[in-house]
């Protein structure tokens, strides 16, 4: 059985879906990214499939012995965290925190787990240092080795790379596929489809036309590529589809909308 | 001075001031630090209003224990306030301001109207500015306040890595399985709680001190969660306790005393954090 399996899934908020009919199934060791524009429901899917808020309607089965808690996230900087006063081993520690249940501090093994963890994103030598303190790339490690202390199995990131700059952003993605690499399982929303083509193994296309499949139809549908008549026609649906919007408002997506290549 | 002070401490109200007023300075800054870093620093403020309201109704319906009132009506505004954080009709902030200034003007509206007190500006000062109460507590008020203020640290050291999580990310600490809205909740009592204890110390309309001063002096110098929450209930209970004790010696108002002293500190702390770096750009 698939590592995670969406099933008629319908996104919205207050049961007014926004997206509706997604079906795909994420296996283990695979490398899914999430493309699409603003406001096309990519977020809202992460937070459902957290569990942070409930589906309209459908289903998201869980499998291969993959518990809710043994998901690991990592979430868009808020804007409390910009200015918070706590040193990256406290917040790297927080990751455990699922694993305590109701016992109230952290065990030798918990403390052991961070270390690695810090270990691992290469971290270690600021251990003691503010969050606030640090590089935004910086901070993605801690928030990186965070998640990695709630699970083994898969994480999901929103955005990992928005605001860092070229050099950063590509020392993240290659962090990211090196996890992916060691068997964890990614689900990844990006604004960047050509990162996307290069690193992911599955692609989710949200929006007017809602794709799923491997990088390898993604890039054969043309449709949804750049670097062929993609901007130009997409400038054009837009804005069809933004004058659909307000005619028909809600009705934005199309059903079932999965396109082969 | 110092025999003037032993003289004063030789009266039992004096000792009970000193106790329940460092006692509440602690309980304060504790969950200070954490309403700060959530964006809830008025949320003091508010509920103090809110208790002001309560204890007009209390008095003037004559209730021997204004508690039995004050504290559910508080406890359950604090729940509704720390919800709409998430659940945003109204913004946190905005809800706060309507349900403080709200409170406000219907408790002194109904102590106007159905008053049978003869000064009435008194009472409403006093409650404002807690200006008498702490000296006139009795031996029980200090036993009810020692117990609640033992219980809130006791549960606040249990759940310290709890509410760190939940504090420092909410979506996180949800998605991996810790129940952030049950914590909140947690929260938001032990906050109500504190609110009406410190009511009697320093007055409805100077909480709000006793919750962000000690919590943003501490992040001036400070850089780990642990050393912000330890030393601002350090710097709360000096604090308080230095400012009874000049408020005796000098003969000036308890709440405003304490929150000057605070205040005065607060700026210490703010060159220190300047000086040593800590408050680092």
């Amino acid at each position: 059985m698939a590592l995670l399996t969406i099933q008629n899934l319908s996104l919205g908020f207050n049961s007014h879906a926004i997206v509706e009919d997604l079906n795909f199934t994420v296996n283990t060791g695979d490398y899914l990214c999430i493309v699409g524009e603003n406001g096309s429901g990519k977020t809202t899917l992460m937070r459902t499939l957290l569990h942070l808020q409930e589906p309209v309607s459908g289903q998201i089965l869980l499998g291969d012995g993959l518990k809710r808690n043994e998901i690991g996230y990592l979430p868009q900087q808020t804007l409390v965290q910009k200015d918070f006063p706590a040193s990256v081993r406290e917040i790297v520690l927080s990751g455990c925190q699922s694993r305590c249940g109701l016992r109230p501090f952290y065990n030798k093994k918990e403390k052991e787990l961070a270390r690695e963890n810090m270990e691992r994103m290469g971290i270690t030598d600021m251990a003691n240092r503010c969050y606030r303190n640090l590089s935004g790339g910086q901070q993605q490690r801690v928030l990186l080795a965070r998640a990695l202390c709630a699970t083994r199995k898969i994480l999901l990131l929103d955005e990992p790379v928005s605001g860092l700059d070229p050099k950063v952003t590509e020392e993240m993605y290659s962090l990211v596929k090196e996890l992916n690499r060691e068997g964890i399982t990614i689900i990844m929303i990006s604004h960047d489809l050509a990162a996307a083509v290069r690193y992911a193994s599955h692609i989710l296309h949200m929006g007017s036309d809602i794709f799923f499949g491997t990088k390898e139809q993604f890039v054969a549908n043309d449709t949804l590529m750049p670097n062929s008549s993609f901007f130009q026609n997409r400038s054009a649906t837009k804005f069809v589809n933004n004058h659909n919007e307000t005619k028909l408002k809600g009705k934005r997506f199309m059903k079932g909308g999965v396109i082969n290549a | 001075m110092l025999e003037k002070l032993g003289m004063y401490f030789q009266y039992p109200f004096v000792r009970y001031a000193v106790i329940v007023g460092v006692l509440i300075a602690l309980c304060s800054s504790l969950l200070g630090v954490t309403l700060v870093l959530k964006r809830f620093s008025f949320i003091g403020d508010g509920l103090s209003h809110v208790a002001f309201g309560a204890m007009a109704i209390a008095s003037v319906l004559n209730l021997t224990n204004q508690m039995a009132l004050i504290l559910p009506i508080t406890i359950i505004s604090a729940i509704l306030l720390l919800r709409t954080g998430q659940n945003t009709q109204i913004k946190g902030d905005a809800a706060v301001a309507m349900i403080s200034v709200g409170a406000m003007a219907f408790g002194y509206l109904i102590m106007n109207v159905f008053s049978t007190s003869s000064n009435l500006t008194g009472d409403v000062c006093s409650t404002l500015f807690g200006s008498t109460s702490i000296l006139t507590l009795t031996e029980g008020d200090v036993l009810i306040c020692t117990i609640l203020s033992v219980a809130v640290v006791i549960i606040y050291v249990l759940f310290y890595n709890k509410i760190f999580a939940v504090t420092f990310d909410e979506s996180f600490a949800k998605a991996t399985g810790t129940r952030a809205d049950n914590y909140n909740l947690l929260i938001a009592v032990i906050t109500a709680v504190i609110i009406v204890l410190a009511m009697n110390l320093v007055g409805s309309l100077l909480i709000s001190a006793l919750v962000i001063f000690p919590a943003l002096s501490a992040m001036r110098i400070f850089h780990s969660f642990k050393m912000v929450v330890l030393f601002s209930a350090a710097f709360s209970v000096i604090c308080a306790f230095l400012g009874i004790i000049i408020s005796i010696l000098a003969g000036t108002p308890v709440g405003s005393t304490i929150v000057a002293v605070d205040v005065a500190a607060f700026f210490l702390c703010y060159m220190t954090g300047i000086i040593t770096g800590g408050a680092q750009k």
